[in-house]
C-alpha cells in the first residue's frame, strides 16, 4: 500500500477528515519552501502538495499565477524543487504531492523525473493538463517507480470518463470543487459534493476536494462528504501578504492550524464509517 | 507512420498528427471540447451548414478573393510568376474572417450566447466581434497589453463593434498570455461560453477545425492557379504564426507532392532564444526544435532549459508566439513542408516593395513572406508560378511603420 494509501486509511480509522495545503515551491524563495513544509507538517498536514512553478499555469487564478512568477523570477527550476523536499523530508513524514503542469516534466523526462521524485520522497504526482487520454505512458512510468499518479476529476466530466480515470488513478482523486481556475472564494457550491457521490459510485479512492476551499468553515463543510480538503490559494495569499516578514513561517503555520482549529475538527464525520 | 496519414494529413479521432496534437488541458474542458468536436463533426457533413457558411463568406465576407498576377513582383524577381492571394480583401482585413464565421455559427447551433477570443495583431479580434455583431453575441476579446500598445487601431474597432476588450497584464503581455487568460474565462464560465479560438492551435478540435474553415484558401487557389496557368504552383509561401492562413493555403495541396510548401516564421531580430519567434530555428542558441506542451496542444514550442515556454520577439504582433500548430509540427518534421524565416527588417523590406511595386500595403505579419518568396521565385524559371498568402491588408500596421521609419 502507498504511503497515501496508508495517510487515508489512518485517517478513516481515526474518522478524521484530512487536510492538504498546497505551496508553490521557490515562494518566495527555497529556503523558505523548506521551512514551509516541515511547519506545515508540524500544524497537522496530512498530506502536502507542492507547486512546480510554470510560466503559462492556465488553470491557476492570480494568487498562484503571482506565486509561480515570484518563483520563475528566483530561477526556481524542477532539480532544485526535488532537493528542497528531499532536504525537508529528512525532518518529516508526510507524503508529497508534486503539483504540475506538463511540460516542465516532459522537458526533465518522464523516467529521469520518476526515478529522481521517488529517491527526493515524493510520494505522487499530479499535472493539472494531462488527462487519462493522454496520460498513458505517464501513468506506467510513475506506477514503474512506485508513485502515485492522481487525476483530477471535474463537475463537467463524465460518468463515463469518471470510470476512465479511476481505472489510471492511484492514491486518492481530486474532486475540482466548480468549474474555473484555483483561487479563494466565499461560497461552496453542491458541486463539489454532487460530484464526490458520483466519483464513490465508480471508485474506492479516497477522494480529496479542492480549488476555492479558504476556510475553517468550508474544511468542516468538505469533510462532511469527502476524505480531505486541499486549500492552496488561501494559503499562498498568507505567504504573499508576509513575504519579507522574519516570521512568516511562524504565520502561515497559524493561518494553516486556524483552518482546523473548530470544536467541530475533532468530531468523528458520519458520512463513512 | 503510415502514408495515408502524410498525403491526407488527418489527425486521429483525438486530433493527434502523429505525436503532436492532443488534448492537454485541465479536466474541466474536456467536457466542452468534447462537445464542440460532437457539433463540429456534425457539421462538418451537414449540407446546411455549409450553404449558410458559403453564402455568409460570399456575401458578407467576399469570397472568393481573387488570384493576383503580380506583374512588377515578378519582374523584380526575375524568375518564377508570382501570384498573390488576395485575403486582405476580405472583409475586416484578414483571413481571420473564413474561421470567425465558421465557428460563430457552430456557437449558434450550440446556442452559447457569450463569446470569447483571444487575439495578437487584432485582426483575429476584430473578425470575432464582427462576427458576434452580425449575430447579436455578447462578445469579450483578450488581448496583450503590448499587443493593444502596437495594434490600438484594431483595439478601436473592436470596440466599435461592440466587443468588450479586456487587457491582459501577465506574462509578457502578447498573444501567449491573451490565449492563457481565455482559458481561464472559459474554464469558469463553460457552460454558456464559446470559446473561440482564432489560430490552427490549441486542443483538439481547434486545430482541425480552424484548418477545415481556413482550407478555403487553398481550395479556390488551386483552382484558379490551374485556370490561368493550366498547372500546378511549384510552390506555396505563406508566414506563420500559429499556422492558420498557412494551413488553409497548404492543406488542399498536401496531396500534391510536387508543390513546395513553404511557411515563414518571425526571424524577429537575432539568432538568441526570446528575440524571435522561430519554431524550428534549431541552433544551439535559439532554442528551436523542442517539443513541448502548450496551451492545449503538442508541438515545437520554444522554451528555456527547465521547460519554462521562452519569450519570444517579432515586429508584427501576429507571429509573435512560442508554440506553432501541430499540424505544421507534423508536416516539418515529415519533411512535408518547409520552414523558414524573415527578420523584422525583411519584414520591412517586403511591406515596403509590396507597396511600391503593387500598390498594396500588406500586414506585417504577411510582409514576412515576401522576400523569401523573392528569393524562391528567383531559383525558378519564367514558366513557373508560386503563390503567395496575402493574409492581411497592413491598414492596422501603418502608425507602427511610421514610427519606425521616423526613429
Amino acid at each position: 500500500m502507498s504511503r497515501i494509501r496508508e495517510t487515508f486509511a489512518s485517517l478513516k480509522r481515526a474518522g478524521r477528515g484530512g487536510f492538504i495545503p498546497f505551496i508553490t515551491a521557490g515562494d518566495p524563495d527555497l529556503a523558505t519552501t523548506e521551512r514551509l513544509l516541515i511547519e506545515l507538517a508540524a500544524v497537522g498536514a496530512d498530506i502536502i502538495e507542492v507547486g512546480i512553478p510554470f510560466s503559462d499555469p492556465v488553470a491557476d487564478g492570480g494568487t498562484i499565477q503571482r506565486a509561480s512568477e515570484r518563483a520563475l523570477r528566483n530561477g526556481v527550476t524542477l532539480r532544485d524543487v526535488l532537493t528542497c523536499v528531499a532536504r525537508a523530508k529528512q525532518h518529516i513524514d508526510v507524503p508529497i504531492v508534486l503539483f504540475s503542469y506538463f511540460n516542465p516534466l516532459l522537458s526533465f523526462g518522464g523516467e529521469r523525473l520518476a526515478n529522481d521524485a521517488k529517491e527526493a520522497g515524493v510520494d505522487a504526482i499530479l499535472v493539472t493538463d494531462l488527462i487519462p487520454e493522454e496520460a498513458h505512458a505517464w501513468t506506467e512510468t510513475l506506477i514503474q517507480f512506485e508513485l502515485d499518479p492522481i487525476f483530477l476529476v471535474a463537475p463537467t466530466t463524465s460518468d463515463k470518463r469518471l470510470k476512465q480515470i479511476a481505472r489510471q488513478a492511484r492514491g486518492f482523486i481530486y474532486a475540482v470543487s466548480r468549474t474555473g481556475v484555483t483561487g479563494a472564494r466565499d461560497e461552496m457550491t453542491n458541486d463539489a459534493e454532487a460530484l464526490v457521490k458520483r466519483v464513490r459510485s465508480v471508485s474506492d479512492l479516497p477522494v480529496a476536494v479542492g480549488f476555492g476551499i479558504s476556510t475553517a468553515e468550508q474544511v468542516r463543510q468538505v469533510w462532511n462528504f469527502a476524505d480531505a480538503a486541499v486549500i492552496g490559494s488561501a494559503i499562498v495569499r498568507e505567504i504573499e501578504k508576509f513575504a519579507g516578514f522574519p516570521d512568516l513561517v511562524n504565520r502561515v503555520g497559524q493561518f494553516a492550524r486556524s483552518l482546523l482549529e473548530s470544536p467541530e475538527t475533532a468530531k468523528s464525520h458520519s458520512s463513512r464509517d | 507512420m503510415e502514408k495515408s496519414q502524410l498525403t491526407r494529413s488527418e489527425p486521429d479521432e483525438y486530433g493527434h498528427w502523429g505525436k503532436f496534437g492532443g488534448r492537454y488541458v485541465p479536466e474541466t474542458l474536456v467536457a466542452p471540447l468534447e462537445e464542440l468536436t460532437k457539433e463540429f463533426l456534425r457539421a462538418r457533413h451537414d449540407n446546411d451548414f455549409w450553404q449558410e457558411l458559403n453564402q455568409l463568406l460570399r456575401d458578407y465576407a467576399g469570397r472568393p478573393t481573387p488570384l493576383f498576377y503580380a506583374r512588377r513582383l515578378t519582374a523584380h524577381a526575375g524568375g518564377a510568376q508570382i501570384y498573390l492571394k488576395r485575403e486582405d480583401l476580405l472583409h475586416t482585413g484578414a483571413h481571420k474572417i473564413n474561421n470567425a464565421l465558421g465557428q460563430v455559427l457552430l456557437a449558434r447551433r450550440m446556442g452559447k450566447r457569450r463569446v470569447i477570443a483571444e487575439t495578437g495583431a487584432g485582426q483575429h479580434g476584430v473578425a470575432t466581434a464582427t462576427v458576434c455583431a452580425l449575430f447579436g453575441l455578447r462578445c469579450i476579446i483578450y488581448m496583450g497589453a503590448e499587443d493593444e500598445r502596437r495594434q490600438a487601431l484594431n483595439v478601436f474597432r473592436m470596440r466599435l463593434l461592440g466587443a468588450e476588450v479586456i487587457t491582459v497584464h501577465a506574462g509578457t503581455r502578447t498573444l501567449k498570455d491573451a490565449i492563457n487568460e481565455a482559458m481561464r474565462d472559459w474554464v469558469t464560465n463553460v457552460h454558456d461560453t464559446y470559446y473561440l479560438l482564432g489560430s490552427a492551435l490549441g486542443p483538439h478540435p481547434y486545430p482541425l477545425m480552424v484548418r477545415e474553415f481556413q482550407s478555403v484558401i487553398g481550395r479556390e487557389a488551386r483552382e484558379q492557379i490551374l485556370s490561368v496557368s493550366g498547372k500546378l504552383p511549384r510552390a506555396l509561401i505563406a508566414c506563420v504564426g500559429g499556422g492558420s492562413n498557412a494551413i488553409g493555403l497548404f492543406h488542399p495541396f498536401i496531396a500534391d507532392e510536387e508543390v513546395r510548401l513553404i511557411g515563414v516564421e518571425a526571424g524577429g531580430r537575432g539568432d538568441s532564444l526570446g528575440e524571435h519567434a522561430a519554431r524550428f530555428h534549431m541552433d544551439a542558441k535559439s532554442g528551436g526544435g523542442r517539443i513541448g506542451a502548450l496551451q492545449g496542444t503538442m508541438s515545437h514550442v520554444l522554451q528555456d532549459a527547465n521547460g519554462q515556454i521562452a519569450t519570444t520577439h517579432s515586429i508584427s504582433a501576429g507571429l509573435d508566439y512560442s508554440a506553432i500548430g501541430p499540424e505544421h509540427a507534423f508536416l516539418h518534421d515529415n519533411r512535408r513542408a518547409e520552414y523558414i524565416r524573415s527578420s523584422d527588417s525583411e519584414a520591412l523590406e517586403g511591406l515596403e516593395l509590396c507597396a511600391r511595386l503593387e500598390g498594396i500595403i500588406p500586414a506585417l505579419e504577411t510582409a514576412h513572406a515576401f522576400m523569401p518568396a523573392i528569393r524562391i521565385a528567383r531559383e525558378l524559371s519564367r514558366d513557373d508560378a508560386i503563390i503567395v498568402n496575402l493574409s492581411g491588408r497592413g491598414d492596422k500596421d501603418v502608425q507602427l511603420v511610421a514610427d519606425l521609419k521616423t526613429r
